[in-house]
């Protein structure tokens, strides 16, 4: 019962850093691939402006995870971390890259700056993803043993399921970012800017459900336990249900609801998380380590959640205030293209 | 389970010391991963603090170069938060990624702490960025108001990620039977004995080191004749918090001495490398002068109580005693000097209400910075290599809780070319931000 309360705060980390992370990553995606830099200034200047308040608390949901996996799920975590060490230092090194390169653009003095951070940023944003992708791979098709380092230090992530849930974790942030921007740009009052995200909502939308339905038959030759999972009972229904929230995001964002499309889009990557938990229960290191084997004794869990529901009373109200600000305009910043103030 | 658990009993069987090639190299890892990470925590630590008092004397006031200030630092405030949240994630993914079997065996042990520290960022991040995005957006004390929960949630994530220290280094919360760790009592290693004098003798450091470093920068305008009221109440603040907190220093490590002589005297004796246990036991300052019974002083507040010698134990369990002394007495020379600066501005700015005038006041402030920079890395190096051949003290070496991957040294040089190049971005920043003309 404990294991389950905890094995829950995991998915919430995990959803909620799918959905708000990813989508900061996404962003950068967009940032990557706007074009140059007179071209791309306007798509830019609407990624720093929409990122800048909210992509620091965003990230505390990794450390969510990793901090109640190691006190839950101890082995888990050790486990995890030293068999997936490569993808994981790759990651790790991706959001020093990241955060600084981010935090830093917004001081630049000249486009030559503004270039250099900004590749920096943005290439770090598509890879950051793309390696805890692999990593998540590597656990979900059963390729890391319990034990430190006892798995393949290389296979257990450069492998097919990995590669297919490493590009999935590019493609829906990307797709969640572009909802995102549309909303933000319309609230901005920027007609061009609306019409280019929604293009790109649009095209990232169709191209994550094709990927994502070709990717089950990656999994039914790499991964065959998780297929099945994924195709019978709970997993399926997940599947289903992220199959349909994907489907209405892209009718809202093609009737420009972008407000309701935000909250279903979020669903459609929430779903699938949850429908991977599904799929591999009970296992938590498939196909052996069971979420009862893994579970740390009663006394830390039940700590961890008197820790985690004290803890919410304080987060879940500012985190409401935070995001009400943030969508009501409130922090909003001065809108300028990213080149305007090297160009007065 | 093929994690094996260690304890003490299956310890002594064990090859111990810390001559392993890969756990030398994944304690170098942490330990710049952590020198890195540390002196930006000062800033998360002390900086609102400071940047909130300037702004209530703006709501006292209504004088707009408070604002202008306070707006100032908390936009540097928000940078060094985001390379602070970058920085210390990388140590999170290293506790994994370096130590894997420490983690299994003791992650649910002392895992709370790290939980109720995530919940702090989490509120530190949350409140930073409403704070510094709401400047003119929310009404003046409505802003003010959200700046508080930053200052708190930075003592509460002090808290618990000190708690976590001050347990490996006086461990409880937990028993061993037949050599496996059981019966986690995670509460008990929460609040653990070793906490309160390292989490207030950390506390206090987070403002004397971006006190000083802070009040350099205005101390070299100061020089250059940037003599206005701007320049004047930068500088008049961070020196006062950082004079409070420096002399105040001075008694907690004391205390922080006494309770490591009580609970790790083969460390206390590091601090000096004592060989024998003995009576009386001298202090040698600067490895040269030689002041009789001034360790057992130290120690015990008793110039005959008896200090125990490193030869109390078998030399593997011993801490590496070179590196432990200097820096020891780097911190303790260093910390009196910052403590002395500190009384000379409080005295003159108490009794004279003006500051100093000798230019030599000022030089020495903008030296303060860095070398409160040297002390903070020292007291951590005491700290942590005094630990060794342990990371749970007493009861898992830390060759026991290092990673079976190889190739250690490709990651480690990978690293550190990431960091150079992140204090390369970070100065070229903080230069930027200090040429920029203020804005009201």
């Amino acid at each position: 019962m404990l294991d389950d309360v905890c094995l829950g705060f995991v998915l919430l980390g995990i959803t909620a850093y799918a959905v708000f992370g990813s989508a900061d990553f996404g962003a950068g995606f967009w940032d990557l691939t706007a074009g140059g830099a007179r071209r791309g200034a306007r798509l830019r200047g609407m990624v720093q402006r929409s990122m800048s308040p909210v992509w620091e608390a965003n990230h505390v949901w990794l450390i969510f995870v990793l901090v109640i996996l190691w006190t839950a799920f101890p082995t888990v975590f050790g486990s995890i971390f030293s068999t997936l060490s490569i993808p994981l230092f790759l990651a790790a090194v991706g959001i020093i890259f990241r955060g600084t390169a981010f935090a830093l653009r917004g001081q630049a003095a000249t486009i030559n700056e503004a270039r250099v951070l900004g590749a920096v940023f943005a290439l770090s944003s598509v890879l950051i993803p793309f390696f805890l992708g692999a990593a998540i791979g590597g656990v979900a098709s059963g390729r890391v043993p319990v034990g430190n380092a006892t798995g393949d230090l290389v296979s257990s992530w450069l492998n097919p399921t990995s590669a297919l849930i490493g590009v999935v974790g590019v493609l829906s942030g990307a797709y969640l970012a572009a909802v995102y921007l549309a909303g933000d740009s319309e609230r901005a009052g920027l007609p061009d800017l609306v019409r280019a995200f929604r293009a790109r909502a649009l095209g990232m939308g169709v191209a994550t459900g094709a990927v994502a339905l070709a990717g089950l038959l990656v999994l039914r030759s790499d991964a065959r336990d998780l297929y099945d999972g994924l195709t019978s009972g709970g997993g399926l229904a997940m599947v289903l249900v992220s199959g349909a929230a994907g489907v209405a995001t892209l009718a809202l964002v093609y009737r420009e609801r972008y407000g309701l499309a935000r909250f279903s889009a979020a669903a459609a990557v929430a779903a699938i998380v949850v429908g991977w938990v599904l799929a591999q229960s009970p296992y938590v290191l498939p196909p052996a380590l069971t979420l009862a084997e893994a579970a740390a004794s009663d006394a830390t869990l039940s700590a961890v959640v008197i820790g985690v529901a004290a803890g919410m009373v304080i987060l879940v109200p500012s985190l409401w205030w935070l995001y009400r600000l943030v969508l009501q305009g409130r922090l909003d910043q001065e809108y300028e293209p990213l080149d305007q103030r090297f160009h007065p | 389970m093929t994690f094996t658990v260690f304890a003490q009993q299956v310890v002594e069987t064990l090859p111990g010391g810390g001559s392993n090639p890969d756990t030398v190299l994944a304690r170098q890892m942490q330990a710049l991963s952590l020198a890195v990470h540390i002196p930006i925590v000062c800033f998360g630590i002390a900086f609102p603090a400071m940047f909130l008092f300037v702004e209530g004397l703006h709501l006292r006031t209504g004088n707009p170069t408070y604002k202008a200030l306070a707006k100032r630092w908390s936009k540097v405030a928000l940078i060094l938060f985001a390379v602070g949240v970058v920085t210390g994630t990388i140590l999170s993914f290293e506790f994994g990624l370096l130590w894997p079997e420490f983690m299994a065996t003791f992650g649910e042990v002392f895992g709370i702490a790290f939980g109720l520290e995530g919940i702090s960022f989490f509120v530190e991040a949350i409140f930073i960025a409403i704070y510094v995005y709401g400047w003119d957006r929310l009404s003046p004390r409505a802003h003010f108001l959200t700046g508080v929960p930053v200052v708190i949630s930075g003592f509460a994530g002090s808290f618990n990620v000190i708690a976590v220290n001050g347990w490996m280094n006086n461990p409880e919360g937990f028993d061993v039977v037949n050599g496996k760790v059981v019966n986690p009592q995670p509460w008990d290693a929460l609040i653990n004995t070793n906490m309160w004098h390292e989490l207030i003798h950390m506390y206090l450091a987070g403002y004397i080191v971006s006190g000083f470093i802070v009040a350099g920068v205005y101390a070299y305008a100061w020089l250059r004749g940037k003599r206005d009221h701007y320049h004047r109440t930068a500088l008049v603040v961070t020196l006062a918090f950082a004079s409070l907190a420096a002399p105040v220093q001075v008694v907690v490590g004391d205390w922080a001495g006494r309770t490591v002589a009580e609970h790790q005297p083969v460390k206390l004796a590091a601090f000096e490398g004592l060989q024998e246990t003995q009576a009386g036991a001298p202090f040698t300052l600067l490895g040269i002068v030689e002041i009789p019974k001034m360790l057992s002083i130290l120690a015990y507040h008793d110039p005959n109580a008896t200090v125990t010698g490193l030869d109390s134990v078998p030399a593997d369990d011993r801490p590496p005693v070179g590196i432990v002394r200097v820096a020891f007495q780097t911190m303790v020379m260093i910390g009196s000097g910052l403590a002395l600066l500190g009384t000379v501005f409080f005295v003159t700015w108490l009794r004279r209400h003006r500051l100093p005038r000798s230019p030599w006041f000022y030089r020495a402030v903008m030296a303060a910075g860095p070398l409160a920079f040297v002390a903070l890395i020292s007291g951590w190096i005491v700290t942590e290599v005094g630990r060794q051949p342990w990371i749970v003290y007493g009861y898992m070496r830390t060759t026991q809780a290092v990673t079976s991957v190889d190739y250690l040294e490709i990651g480690y040089a990978f690293l550190i070319v990431v960091y150079i190049g992140l204090a390369a971005a970070v100065y070229w920043l903080l230069r930027r931000l200090t040429r920029r003309p203020e804005v009201t």
